[in-house]
Formats: C-alpha cells, structure tokens, sequence
C-alpha cells in the first residue's frame, strides 16, 4: 500500500501512528503544538496523545476550556501567526460548535486575503460508531467540511498512512481536517519509524481488480478489503479504493478504474442522502457515462439519526455483507455463489455484536 | 487574587500628549472623518458596490488605541473597520480600490469595505461576523507569548459582541494564559437598529471582565486623550505579562448602520439622542481643546491636504481596473 511501509515489521495501532505524528512533528517543529480538552485524560484520547505533555512540556500540549469555537479561532489566530496548531475533537459532534470558525477563518483566511495569510492548522475530529454512543456521539459528519473550498478534508484507513498523512496534514500550509473514526483506533499496520510524509493528493487502490470498482472510505476501506476477498474467492475480482482525501477531491483514479471496471459502489461513513457517494458518483458519471455496464450503487448510512440500542443497528451500517450482495446484483453473479460468499462473512463474524469493533480488522493490515 | 503588581511608571498620571502630537492625532481622527464622508457623498454614484459600515462620530477610539501602538502591533477589526485600519496606517489608496472591487484593492476586491487588511502596517484582518475575530486575536496574542516577541494584540469590537458565546470563550481563555491582547469593546449602544438596553440587562459591560478575572478600564470613547490614556495602559499591562484588559469606551454611530445615510427619521431612535452625541463630536471636542496651537492657516492647510489626498485615492480607486474574473479562483489553498 504505501511504499515506504513495505519491508517494515514493525506493527502497531492506528492510534499509536497519530501519536508518533504527532511527537515526530514536534520533536522537528518547535511551531507545532495542540489543543485539546482532557489532555491529562488517563485514556489520552484513544492513546493518541498518551505521554505528549510529558515528553514535550505543557506549553506545547495546551488544555482547551470547554469552547470549542474560541478554541478553534484562537488556532486561526496563532497559525495566521505562524505557529502550527492542531486541535483534537473526541467526537465530532463537539467540532459543530467551531463550525462558524472553520467554515469563516479557518477555510476563507488564505483567500480573501489574497494570498497572504496562511492558517496551517490540523483540526483531528473522531467519527464513527460503537457501544451505544448513539444520535450524537457517533455520526459521520466528513461531507460538512468537504463541503468548503480552502479545507483540506483527509481520512485515512491505515496506520501507517494515518501517520504519513498526519506529518503532511501538520506541515501543510491549509487547514486540514483529519477524520479518525475510532473503530480504526484499535486497528493495527506495519508502520515505519521515524519522520515522513504521505501525501495528501487523494485517492489509492488498494486492492486491484478488474469487475466492480469499490471507492471507500476510512473503516469503510476495511469492510469493502474485507468483501473483495470473499467476492474474489466465488470469481469476482473487485478493485478498490481508499478514497484517503475528500478534498481537494481527485476523482481521476475513480474514473480510470470504472473506465476499466465500467461498475462503481461507493462505501461511506456518513449518509447516503447528499454524502459523498453522491458527489463522486456524479463525477465519475460526468466523465465515463459510457463505461458504465450498470447504475452505479451508493452505500451509507440510512435516512435517520443513529440510534442507541443494538437492537435498534442491525441493517444500518454498511458491512461487508452489503457490498457483496450490492456486487452480486450488478455483476449479476450466480446467487449460489453470492450465498457463499456471504455464509463466508457470516460465519467470520461470529457472534460479534454489533456495537463492538470487529476483531477481523485488527489487522495487521 | 488581586496580585497584580503596580505599573513600573503610572502612564495614568501622564496628563495630555504635548502640542504637536495632539494636532497629529487631532488630525488623523480629522482625516479619517473626511474620507469617510467622502465615501458618503460619492455612494451614490455606484463605484463603492459593497456594504460600507461608517465609523463617523466613532474616530476618537480607533486614533486613540492605535496610537498607543507600535507598527509591529496587530489589530483585528470588524464589518465597521474603515477607522482601525486607517488609525493603525492602512493605505487609503488600496482601502478605496478594495471598496470599489478593484485588483490594486488591499485584498485584490475579495473581501470589499467589510475585510480591509494591511499586514506590514499589522491590521491583521477584518471580519465581519459579529464576535468571529475576538478568538483570532486572541490566538494571535498566543502566538506572540509563545514566541515571546514583546507584541500587543487589540481586537475592536462593538457592545453586541459582548452577547455572543465566542467573546467569553476568548476572553476566559486570554485571561486564564495572560495574554498579550486588548479586548476594545466600542459601546455604541445598537446593535444595528436594537438598543442595548433591549439586548442586555442594566450591568456596566467592565463587570463582564471581572467575571473572567480580566483587568477592565470604561471611557469616554469621544474624548481622544482619555481613548488614548486608557489605551497605553492597557498596553503596558499586555507588555508587562499582566494579561488582557476589556477596555469600554462609550460612543455613539451617526449614520445608518450600514449604507452613506442618517436615519434617525426611520424610528428607532430619537434625533434628539443623536444631537445630544453630535454635541459630544470627538473631533470638534479635540479641536477646542488643542485651541491656539492649531492656528488658521494650518487648519486650512491640513484640510487642503487631507482633501486632496482623498481626491487623489479616489481617483486612483476609479482608474485603476478591475481584477480579471481568472484571478476569482486563486488562493482558496495557500
């Protein structure tokens, strides 16, 4: 997947990578420090900020009061200075409250001031799902801030990338939103020591195949691996991609695989109603209608809040299983073996609950 | 917790600046007037096609505050932002073409009359929601503590500010951290065409600082010497790691909220009120009180100058051409 990673033994979370983002970039950059609320948290945000203030002093690791727009503008104000904060959101519901600041400073600062102020700021927020965290603990909420020219909206999937992507996210010169969702916490990669740098220039195939193309985001990314492997097993060969940045969206390697594939599911955190399927499904359609042998399929979250109670889950994330019966469909796959497919999955899961994160993706991946 | 060590030297007991600053500051609220009622008279004929927010009867507070200012200083403004960029050294030129969308515009007619900017003269920027740059100055005075760089921050604001959430986040945040910054709150007693006794209860706006353990200073905010006094104070504090002062200083808008016109006619407040304050001119009070310094044929001199000036801007502003409509998609990514 990642150059750099290859040969590498080493495996850790994609926790501990963020954390190593974070004190590589702050042993190189005196400019860099963060904000965060609950910095002497035992939990340390899931590891990731585990030891920071210790090892780096408390000037560099500042604790937020409870104000998250203050929080957010007094960034702005010192990254237009030069410094280079990041800011981390346990949930990113609490991010809502800075929304006026990132959606006015933060994504219009370098333009309207023709040029001349620069906001190099990292603002973490953590999505995503589990334990009952509920309507306003848990949503996917990445497309808000996609929305916006002059934010750099970045997800990654993979541990070694989160940290390559986090280093680049801290060193570029824009306001970065850096989306964890915190099932991929506890997921674990070969991860390369010390300081480098991936880019944030958008999507990579991860999987190459040559029926269907999967675009997929973040803990997507690992269901759709995941349903690419049984597909593979019953002669279905899928590709797929980690979308990695949502903007600036790239949609070129979307578009030369579905050019090659001429089939597309999109797999997404967040809703399926104005979520980012939809954007890249009018892309990639604006540019290779022809190519298409099948409409294309959008997978997200349903038409209504997240509710708290297992009970109340079943069907409302995207899994694997899914995207299997969705690749059966449009490649029109014999249903035997579709069945198979998904028996494979079935018998995977166990009896794991769906609240919990999935051992299956602890990896290494 | 009242620990605060007394000022090396009380800059409190320094009585008015000698003569030939006060005709210098004297003349700077004088010019900032003329433009601005130049921008007024000129409205109408359609060049100036962005909202213009007019600090008239409001210029003692901008030429007192910034006078207390190094040019290394920084000051974030608002929507109402023509006399905090001219008072801190913004060019006028580059202000008058910013406000009739022209490319040599400060911000190359981005941002029009609300976003004026000049950063080697450290008018940071101006935003024009209400409250949204307090936190920016403040992380800029951040900033500046951790690079430990000796400079003050002002953010200008108006008494609505004080009702927004940002404010107090920011200002909690400056105090907890003693940071180099000036919270100058403008009390011009609307909020667009609301009173402030309709938005807020009957408490003085400085008991808001006490709250936030902030050092707080209330003013006449027509009287140009107090404007400054109270001014260096508070930046004497913020260079002397004492923390933020919120600063009220009390004045009052002539004209419409937004646009060239008086509109004391459409309700919402009482002529009389407006001449009560007209009789409270910052400019004409300063006028008296630097008396025979200033005689006639400087006055007329400096007016001559100042008129020409603005005659000469607004030539510039109307000559000089538009941006080219490519230029719309630079910069949305440093």
């Amino acid at each position: 997947m990642n150059a750099v990673a290859q040969g590498h033994e080493r495996v850790i979370t994609l926790a501990d990578a963020i954390r190593e983002g974070i004190t590589e970039s702050f042993a190189k950059d005196d400019s860099t420090f963060l904000f965060a609320q609950g910095v002497s948290d035992p939990s340390s945000m899931w590891g990731t900020l585990k030891g920071i203030g210790n090892k780096f002093g408390e000037d560099r690791v500042i604790e937020m009061p409870i104000a998250e727009n203050g929080a957010v503008g007094i960034a702005i104000g010192a990254a237009i200075a030069g410094q280079r904060p990041i800011i981390s959101f346990h949930r990113v519901e609490f991010a809502l409250l800075a929304f006026e600041q990132i959606v006015n400073n933060a994504a219009k600062s370098s333009y309207i001031s023709n040029g001349q102020h620069k906001v190099p700021l990292v603002i973490r927020m953590v999505i995503g799902r589990g334990w009952g965290q509920g309507p306003e603990h848990s949503q996917s909420l990445e497309p808000l801030f996609a929305y916006f020219p002059g934010l750099k909206v970045v997800m990654p999937a993979f541990a070694a990338d989160a940290k390559g992507m986090l280093i680049a996210a801290i060193e570029d010169d824009n306001p970065v939103i850096f989306i964890e969702h915190r099932f991929l916490h506890y997921s674990t990669g070969h991860v390369p020591e010390g300081y480098y740098k991936n880019a944030l220039d958008g999507p990579r195939i991860v999987r190459e195949g040559k029926d269907v193309t999967i675009v997929a985001t973040s803990h997507g990314v690992l269901e759709a691996m995941r349903a690419a492997d049984v597909l593979h097993k019953i002669g279905c060969s899928a590709e797929v991609i980690d979308m990695r940045v949502l903007r600036p969206l790239n949609v070129a390697p979307i578009v030369a695989s579905v050019s090659k594939t001429g089939r597309l599911i999109t797999v997404d955190t967040g809703f399926v109603r104005f979520g980012l399927g939809a954007e890249i499904v009018a892309s990639v359609m604006t540019e290779v209608f022809d190519a298409l042998k099948a409409a294309p399929v959008r997978l997200g979250l349903p038409d209504h809040p997240t509710p708290s109670s297992r009970g109340l889950i079943p069907g409302f994330y995207p899994d694997s299983q899914r995207i299997v019966r969705e690749a059966g469909k449009i490649l029109a796959l014999d249903q035997v073996k579709v069945d198979s497919a998904l028996k494979e999955l079935d018998i995977q899961r166990k009896d794991l609950q769906i609240d919990q994160p999935d051992p299956f993706f602890k990896g290494p991946f | 917790m009242n620990t605060v060590a007394a000022p090396r030297k009380s800059l409190s007991a320094v009585g008015s600046p000698d003569p030939k600053r006060q005709i210098d500051l004297y003349r700077q609220m004088l010019r900032i007037r003329l433009i601005e009622e130049a921008i007024a008279d000129h409205y109408a004929e359609g060049e100036m096609r962005c909202p213009v927010h007019l600090s008239i009867g409001q210029e003692a507070i901008a030429v007192g505050a910034c006078a207390a200012l190094e040019t290394s200083d920084k000051v974030y403004s608002t929507h109402r932002c023509h006399a905090h960029y001219l008072a801190k050294g913004g060019d006028l030129k580059r202000m008058m073409a910013e406000i009739c969308g022209k490319a040599a515009g400060c911000v190359g007619g981005r941002g029009g009359s609300m976003h004026l900017m000049d950063i080697p003269k450290g008018v940071m920027a101006s935003i024009p929601i209400v409250s949204s740059s307090i936190p920016v100055a403040v992380g800029s005075a951040l900033a500046d503590k951790r690079m430990r760089n000796g400079k003050v921050t002002v953010a200008f604001f108006g008494d609505a500010s004080v009702e927004e959430g940002v404010f107090h986040e920011s200002a909690n945040f400056a105090s907890l951290h003693k940071l180099p910054v000036i919270f100058l709150c403008e009390n011009n007693l609307y909020s667009v065409y609301t009173r402030i006794d309709e938005r807020q209860p009957n408490r003085p706006l400085t008991e808001l600082a006490k709250a936030h353990g902030m050092h707080a200073a209330h003013g006449d905010g027509n009287d140009l010497d107090e404007c400054h006094r109270l001014s260096v104070q508070a930046v004497e504090r913020a260079r002397n790691d004492q923390g933020p002062t919120l600063l009220v200083l009390d004045t009052y808008r002539w004209r419409e909220h937004c646009g060239p016109a008086f509109d004391n006619h459409i309700g919402y407040r009482a002529e009389s009120e407006f001449k009560d304050w007209e009789q409270r001119d910052p400019i004409r009070r300063y006028r008296e009180r630097i008396g025979a310094a200033l005689d006639a044929t400087m006055e007329s001199t400096m007016s001559a100058d100042i008129m020409a000036e603005i005659e000469d801007a607004r030539a510039f502003a109307r000559a000089t051409p538009l941006p080219d409509p490519g230029q719309a998609t630079r910069h949305v990514y440093a």
